[in-house]
């Protein structure tokens, strides 16, 4: 991959410890993230998207949540190994992190000024009261949000979900992170807002040379922003490659499976759309071998007794499947 | 005879705000203002638009789980409005609803089989021993074993038990289903198993949707008819390729243009709307959505335009509500 990886996954496992017993939520996941870049997780529920990106901030819910193994290398140190209160110098600065749902995010009972004031006071302690304002009225600007002075004094509640969004945004930039992980930040609002929010997030990569982790669940949001994509199915890897060669050349029956499930505009009406037979297996009694076995259309004998490894079948595509 | 099975014209739905000391009323939130739609029998008319627009408060109208503040619903030659408590009891059995959640749908306390015993109960058919049969080809029919008769709804995944509530919507078969975002809250796999299956049971048993949620490539998938709707109003009501093919209002353009294409190699002429949708309770004067269209003029912000055919349409085949229509060209 051309670039420079800023963020180097590799083998990472993440557990939870449940009431019937240790279940891996993310099994021997890798992955680069390149300066300037967009790299899209995609997947469907429960496929371990979010609790990758959780990984890599450190914010595993505790204590049942845990990274077994593996290595997360940013900026010389590796993130699993580092001691709490150095995690506070990353999160923020170096990497950020925005939500689905900003309401949950943004603390109701506080005007929007002071949140992100208290995000700039805490990256920049030397900064006075007046300066902080006009830092935090910039933000809300640069973010797309009219009126930003009167904004300021506003409560969370007031904001629209796209507004709110957009002042998640803003206080994740706060810190000028290199890496932005954005976990979902359109699922929750309606196409015509979605569409502002990726134009915006655009722009701000544009300008700020930061990387993008955009997890989503949706085929068409990857296409649209995405440098380079990676499909998750039960916790693992399933196929990485280049956005182009992903949509234009996908390997994996999964990801095969999702492009036609999907009913398209273009398309006519009323066809019989493919589908993806029964369901995902639950965490608890994954199949040994393949993940995706029980579902796949290709499945042959061998594919039960161990799980694929990512095969490396094109300039940077790569691909988790017997077949290949 | 008329020859739609539903009839609704200038439905409005205003629900009062109540506030102050006294709880007096002190606004109306216009969740549906004035609204016209008609549907045949056996065809599919999608309804679609963005959160707070309306569609599923007309889905309730219509069924009238609310009572409507004006307007008239007449389904199978009958006006809503005049039947009794039990005269609409009866007429339910031929209207049936689909919800988005199929968590919150099902009594989470009834097994399956007593969930889907349950219409025959209500409506007194049959005997134990024949309800019984009925609820086992219902589940067969679905795609579900009969062993899930003695489960529990918390025991099935999100599209198992949106196979469980279309059973029960069609158990007593009516002639039209109401489906509320009946995908919206499943997985692109899960999804398209469940289009299939309605679009299989429309054919098979010959009914009549009316298909609401916000994912015009869904809508545009299953429906015949496709109406867009923003903020109470509808804007553009045409057959599904029409609409497509040629939308005429800008609202449905924009909505079009803002649908992420799953295909990195088609980069579109993207029409983003700025700012957000105006509150109900305040709907602007004028066309509703002039305060967002790029192509408002002063005349848009005090003419209310009317529901009328698109220039070059024949009848109700393309009905549109755009003061301009027919002077704007989209960018292709």
């Amino acid at each position: 991959m051309d670039g420079e990886a800023i963020l180097s996954v590799r083998n990472l496992i993440t557990a939870f410890e449940t009431e019937a017993g240790r279940i891996r939520a993310v099994e021997n996941v890798s992955f680069d993230v390149i300066r300037g870049r967009t790299l899209g997780i995609v997947g469907e529920s429960g496929c371990g998207k979010s609790v990758t990106a959780l990984s890599v901030m450190r914010l595993l819910p505790k204590p049942a949540g845990m990274i077994e193994s593996g290595q997360i290398m940013f900026q010389g140190r590796d993130i699993v190994t580092l001691p709490a209160e150095k995690m506070h110098e990353i999160r923020g600065y170096g990497i950020s992190m925005i939500f689905q749902e900003p309401m949950t995010a943004l603390n109701p009972v506080h005007r929007i000024g002071q949140q992100l004031a208290e995000v700039f006071r805490l990256h920049f302690p030397e900064m006075r009261d007046r300066e902080i304002r006009e830092r935090c009225v910039e933000m809300l600007q640069k973010v797309g949000i009219p009126e930003p002075n009167q904004r300021m004094n506003e409560y969370p509640h007031q904001l629209s979900g796209g507004m709110r969004q957009r002042v998640m945004i803003g206080m994740a930039l706060a810190g000028e992170p290199d890496i932005l992980i954005a976990d979902e930040p359109t699922t929750a609002l309606d196409v015509t807002i979605q569409a502002q929010i990726l134009e915006l997030m655009a722009a701000l990569q544009a300008e700020t040379g930061m990387a993008i982790i955009f997890i989503t669940h949706g085929l068409g949001v990857i296409a649209e922003i995405c440098d380079e994509v990676m499909v998750m199915y039960a916790g693992t890897v399933t196929e990485t490659a280049p956005v182009a060669d992903l949509f234009k050349k996908p390997m994996h029956p999964y990801t095969l499976g999702l492009l036609a499930s999907i009913p398209r505009l273009e398309n006519p009406r009323k066809i019989k759309l493919n589908t993806i037979k029964g369901q995902v297996p639950s965490l608890y009694d994954k199949p040994k071998g393949c993940p995706f076995q029980n579902r796949c259309p290709y499945a042959m004998r061998g594919c039960e007794i161990e799980p694929p490894a990512l095969r490396q079948v094109g300039a940077n595509h790569r691909v988790s499947c017997y077949l290949y | 005879m008329s020859d739609y099975l539903l009839e609704v014209s200038h439905l409005k739905m205003h629900f009062p705000i109540h506030g102050g000391v006294f709880r007096r009323q002190i606004g109306k939130v216009y969740a549906v203002d004035d609204v016209s739609l008609t549907i045949k029998p056996g065809e599919t008319v999608g309804l679609v638009g963005e959160s707070g627009c309306g569609k599923t408060t007309v889905g309730r109208s219509i069924l009238r789980l609310y009572v409507p503040t004006d307007g008239r619903v007449e389904f199978d030659g009958k006006n809503m409005a005049k039947l009794g408590r039990e005269e609409l009891r009866v007429l339910r059995r031929d209207m049936q609803l689909i919800f988005q959640d199929p968590f919150e749908s099902l009594n989470s306390r009834h097994t399956i089989g007593n969930i889907l015993e349950e219409p025959f109960i209500i409506h007194g058919i049959g005997t134990l021993e024949e309800r019984r049969e009925k609820v086992i080809h219902l589940l067969r029919r679905v795609g579900l074993s009969e062993q899930a008769m003695t489960r529990f709804p918390h025991e099935f995944s999100g599209g198992q038990r949106q196979r469980i509530g279309i059973a029960r919507a069609i158990a007593l078969n009516p002639k039209m289903v109401i489906c509320d975002e009946p995908v919206s809250a499943l997985d692109v796999s899960i999804q398209s198993q469940i289009l299939n299956l309605l679009l299989e049971l429309q054919q098979e048993l010959k009914l009549t949707y009316l298909f609401i949620a916000h994912d015009l490539a869904v809508v545009k998938h299953i429906s015949d008819r496709i109406a867009v709707m923003y903020l109470g109003k509808i804007v553009e009501y045409a057959d599904a390729d029409r609409l497509y093919e040629n939308p005429v209002h800008p609202y449905t353009y924009a909505l079009m243009s803002a649908i992420p294409i799953p295909d990195p190699t088609v980069k579109k002429k993207r029409q983003i709307l700025k700012g957000d949708v105006p509150s109900p309770v305040h709907p602007p004067s004028g066309c509703v959505f002039h305060t967002r269209c790029p192509y408002v003029k002063d005349y848009c912000k005090t003419k209310v335009p009317d529901l009328v055919p698109a220039p070059g349409a024949n009848g109700d085949e393309h009905l549109q509500a755009c003061l301009r229509a027919g002077e704007i060209s989209f960018p292709q």
